[in-house]
């Protein structure tokens, strides 16, 4: 604040304190006279007079105690202007102070964790708590405090991982986030090749399928979508790419979704949680991600 | 001293409330209009775009702001949920601000960047697909209203008024950005730049 500033708020508050003071100084009445009666005001109305009495000592006081506790306070703490007040308190240092208290709480608790691998944390009922926490706070917006996921949002208790279920691969999704993209393939199969190569993708899990577009779709597929999903569909972890000869469907595994996917391709992003979280926290959490799919696993 | 003066003129008792009145904004509001931190933007502060911007009244019109407030105090309760606190020099380019003071929803000062496009707009179509336990209300017409740009680019003119630097270019292409798109996404747009700017501290 420039020093023009800083004296104008200084006049204007300090004025206006000393100028309460003033007007209840220069109102403030005497006792009452030596017969106890205090003077009236001169109204009269209707014959009716009314005394001019002092203001009752108690209010006075606290008229008198508003302006000391102002002028305490602005001692103590920054208000005129440029003066920081002898405290030395500001919102950014109290902040900082409080958060400082936590880390020195907690941080140890969370480098301890840090230091531990994922694997012996699945012992740790503590750890997985506190990861069980994390997880609410951040993740079960998408993916559903049970971590059940939802139409677009991958379930992560079924051991079926898009980028692979192992202790390192979830910490690496979770620091850096993930950027799904399969392409739209409309405008280049057309829509017969769509349902074609939809037909072929059903029969990879198994289902009862057109026959005579199987061969068709095989051809489409194992030029256009083999590349990321693979020969025999089973996918690949290290482009995200879904396998497609078991029953989870990130989509929908219905026709009409199989194709709207093809058609129109899909975009999934997951967000990196490194700057959110840091680094130890995220440590935490993919051990409380990983445990959940243990579970079902054992 | 005679109070009979001010107390028998209703002029003079009627100008002297007012000073007293104005004293309190002279001191605390004024000075705010020539200090650095609240006129100053932060480094890597840009403008709304078009779409951002139409998104941004979509949210006004929604009335977004009356459940979710865009102002993390520094608390460490708030940093740890939200991120880095707002600080004035984020809102330099708001005319009005959307800082809110109730909270019936989570913080959104913070919220670009945080969740996908696609969970906005799975969110946004109905909130209970995503969050059960949501009691947010569904936005499903803003798919299908479309934006005609008619007036954006004399929104952007009027910010510019007010001190936000749009280009005369941004001004006269802003109709042509927004035109046809439809509601959802420009408020996609919008709520997924919020506070972006200032994000990794903590």
């Amino acid at each position: 604040m420039s020093s023009f500033w800083s004296i104008w708020i200084i006049v204007i508050t300090l004025g206006s304190i000393f100028g309460c003071w003033w007007l209840l100084q220069s109102n403030s009445k005497g006792e009452a006279g030596p017969d106890g009666q205090a003077p009236t005001t001169g109204h009269v109305y209707d014959g009716i007079e009314e005394y001019d009495n002092p203001l009752p000592r108690w209010w006075f006081m606290l008229f008198i105690a508003t302006i000391i506790f102002s002028l305490v306070y602005l001692i103590l703490y920054p208000g005129l202007g440029n003066f920081k007040g002898v405290l030395g308190w500001s919102q950014e240092k109290s902040w900082q102070e409080e958060k400082q208290k936590a880390d020195e709480k907690y941080g140890p608790i969370f480098t301890a964790y840090a230091n531990t691998s994922i694997e012996e944390l699945q012992s740790n009922k503590k750890a997985l708590l506190s990861g069980q926490r994390i997880f609410a706070n951040n993740c079960s917006v998408c993916h559903g405090s049970a971590a059940t996921g939802s139409y677009g949002f991958p379930n992560l208790t079924d051991n079926d991982w898009l980028y692979g279920g192992s202790p390192e691969n979830i910490k690496t999704t979770i620091l850096y986030g993930r950027k799904g993209a399969m392409p739209a393939w409309g405008a280049i199969l057309g829509e017969e090749g769509v349902n074609a190569v939809a037909e072929y993708v059903m029969s990879l899990s198994g289902r009862d399928v057109d026959q005579r577009l199987l061969e068709e779709g095989k051809t489409k597929y194992d030029t256009t979508c083999a590349a990321c999903h693979g020969l025999d569909g089973k996918g690949n972890i290290a482009l995200g790419a879904p396998n497609l000869s078991d029953t989870t469907w990130l989509y929908g595994g219905s026709p009409g979704l199989i194709k709207h996917s093809i058609r129109n391709g899909r975009n999934g992003n997951m967000p990196a949680h490194q700057a959110i979280l840091g680094e130890d926290k995220v440590h935490l959490v993919a051990a409380y991600v990983y445990s959940l799919s243990k579970k079902n696993q054992d | 001293m005679n109070h009979d003066i001010v107390e028998k003129n209703l002029g003079i008792m009627f100008a002297l409330i007012v000073v007293v009145i104005t004293l309190g904004g002279l001191a605390e509001i004024v000075p705010l209009f020539f200090l650095k931190q609240t006129t100053e933007p932060i480094a890597g502060l840009k403008p709304l775009t078009a779409l951002q911007l139409e998104g941004r009244d979509i949210y006004i019109r929604e009335g977004c702001n009356t459940c979710h407030s865009q102002m993390i105090r520094p608390f460490r309760s708030e940093t740890e949920r939200y991120g880095h606190y707002s600080v004035a020099g984020e809102s330099v380019y708001n005319h009005p601000f959307l800082w809110g003071s109730k909270r019936t929803g989570p913080d959104l000062a913070r919220v670009g960047e945080r969740y996908s496009d696609e969970w906005h707009r799975a969110h946004l179509f109905n909130p209970r697909d995503v969050v059960p336990e949501s009691n947010m209300p569904k936005f499903p017409w803003l798919f299908e209203n479309k934006l005609d740009g008619k007036l954006t680019g004399k929104k952007l003119a009027t910010l510019k008024l007010l001190g936000v630097p749009y280009s005369d270019e941004a001004i006269a292409n802003a109709s042509e950005q927004v035109k046809g798109k439809s509601e959802i996404d420009a408020l996609v747009a919008y709520l997924q730049q919020l506070g972006t700017v200032l994000r990794d501290k903590r």
